[in-house]
């Protein structure tokens, strides 16, 4: 049982089921002693603080909700996977153009080529990209590509002649492509718009917050800040669409720990569905992470969600994807087990077509997995990616977390400890802030 | 359904551990095909079926 505090608030997470309790003080100590301890010594635990009378009350509500099914300590045996399991694609990351126009300081694809020549994906390339999701995605109907880089719209006019070569296609097997496409936003003009829209295409737009913020680690290649340009592209894009379909998307860093004034900027701009994620990498760096900065950003989740919060009191609220965290309607625990899906589901896509795990894999030989042609051609990495799941993974077995998270970023928890099965210990405690902040907004709507 | 006591309220009912029988139908999105890239959220997808 995880038992923290929110806004004055005592929550108690069940891990296992799902269920989110408000306790009191008493109800707090007996959840945490409850699955470890008999009721005789949960009471001669707690004897010092409270009377027998009162932890047998709270014991028996315990109980009671055990017995209904609410509080559970014994996890579910590990799901059997079978071979279908590891060869159904559901999700393509197109790097339809290793190449960008702006020179992101932090960005891990190496300001677009990811490590490999520049280049942009061609029709046929791409064509064949939807032919292999589509032969290789088994009994599954919604299928998913996104389009990415580099910056995708510098290949714009490949990623149309994708986008109608898939609507051919995907229908006569019975398929459903949703499209989505991340952009930096510069290459925004009127046709594109409208094309996006009219494809009702969703659009992740980077934009990391105040002009200075921005500025400092996302300028164009010969340097100029590109705030002032993005900014207004981005809200006349949202305009255009009616404010829907579309996240705006930042990245804090060590330069910018208040990283909520951010969103509060991105808030005043007009824009209501964001995302914030820390930085990835950047070893030596200014900008790299830290654990030293961890008791601040600890801090700056709460103030997020107490502008969250606030906004929503208003009645104009914001949506910001961490901590839209979907409690009633979210996913099974077979997908809570199985994570992000990379190298198995979820593959990335070169411009010459070549199959990584997942985008942040691109360019490093020892994860090359075949190519849209020859199909998956790496059966002993596709095995160890779907079986990647959290059982495999003793400290996410130990977190509270654990079915919120599904196990974290692979590439992280290869890139920082040279394995998939040990995730980043630093993005971990962010990561169990944000589902502990995403759980008592939860809570404070729950009661209001 | 919520209901008070003394000392607990259920604010979420929990359905995790219930879904464990079902197989999995993989039919919801992948999680880095949405907002983050980086750093994904598996809880915040929408099942697809409910």
């Amino acid at each position: 049982m995880h038992v923290f505090r929110f806004r004055g608030k005592i929550l108690t997470l069940d891990p296992i089921t799902g269920t989110l309790l408000e306790v009191d003080e008493l109800a707090g100590e007996v959840l945490k002693l409850w699955p470890h301890m008999t009721p005789a010594g949960v009471s001669e635990a707690l004897s010092l603080r409270f009377s027998a009378h009162d932890v047998a009350r709270a014991m028996g509500e315990v109980e009671e909700l055990v017995s209904l099914g609410l509080l559970d300590a014994i996890m579910p045996p590990e799901p059997t996977y079978s071979a279908a399991d590891l060869c159904q694609v559901k999700a393509l990351c197109l790097h339809v153009a290793h190449d960008c126009n702006l020179r992101c300081r932090y960005c891990f694809a190496g300001t677009g080529d990811f490590g490999l020549e520049r280049g942009m994906m061609d029709e046929a390339t791409g064509r064949a990209a939807i032919d292999f999701l589509l032969r290789s995605s088994g009994a599954r109907k919604h299928l998913e590509v996104d389009f990415f880089g580099g910056e995708p719209l510098l290949n714009f006019d490949v990623v149309r002649r994708i986008v109608a070569y898939a609507e051919e296609h995907a229908p006569k097997w019975g398929k459903l492509i949703r499209f989505t496409l991340t952009t930096n936003a510069t290459l925004l003009d009127e046709v594109t718009t409208q094309y996006l829209n009219d494809k009702q295409i969703a659009v992740v737009l980077s934009l990391d917050g105040r002009q200075a913020v921005n500025d400092r680690m996302r300028p164009f290649a010969g340097d100029a800040g590109s705030y002032t340009s993005v900014s207004a592209a981005i809200l006349r894009f949202v305009k255009s669409r009616g404010g829907k379909n579309y996240y705006v998307r930042g990245t804090y860093t060590a330069h910018n720990l208040d990283f909520a004034t951010d969103i509060r900027h991105l808030y005043d701009l007009g824009l209501r569905e964001l995302s914030v994620e820390p930085v990835v990498g950047g070893a030596g760096e200014s900008y790299q992470l830290t654990r030293d900065h961890l008791p601040t950003l600890v801090q700056e989740y709460e103030r997020l969600a107490d502008l969250y919060l606030t906004k929503q009191e208003e009645g104009d609220p914001f949506n910001l994807f961490h901590f839209n965290m979907a409690t009633y309607g979210g996913p099974c625990f077979g997908k809570r087990v199985s994570g992000c899906g990379a190298g198995c589901d979820y593959l990335a896509v070169t411009p010459l077509g070549e199959l990584y795990p997942c985008h942040q894999f691109v360019g490093q030989k020892d994860f090359a997995m075949g190519t849209v042609f020859t199909g998956v051609k790496a059966p002993d990495l596709a095995r160890e990616f779907s079986r990647a799941n959290l059982y495999r993974k003793p400290e996410c077995m130990q977190c509270f977390a654990k079915f919120f998270c599904s196990g974290g970023c692979h590439a992280h928890a290869y890139h920082s400890n040279g394995t998939i099965l040990k995730p980043d210990a630093l993005h971990c405690e962010l990561q169990r802030k944000r589902v502990e902040c995403a759980l008592g907004i939860s809570a404070i709507r729950n009661v209001q | 359904m919520i209901f008070l006591s003394q000392h607990i309220k259920v604010l979420v009912k929990g359905t995790i551990k219930a879904t464990a029988q079902q197989p999995a139908c993989k039919e919801c999105q992948t999680s880095c095909q949405s907002a983050c890239k980086t750093s994904c959220t598996v809880g915040n997808q929408v099942c697809q079926n409910r």
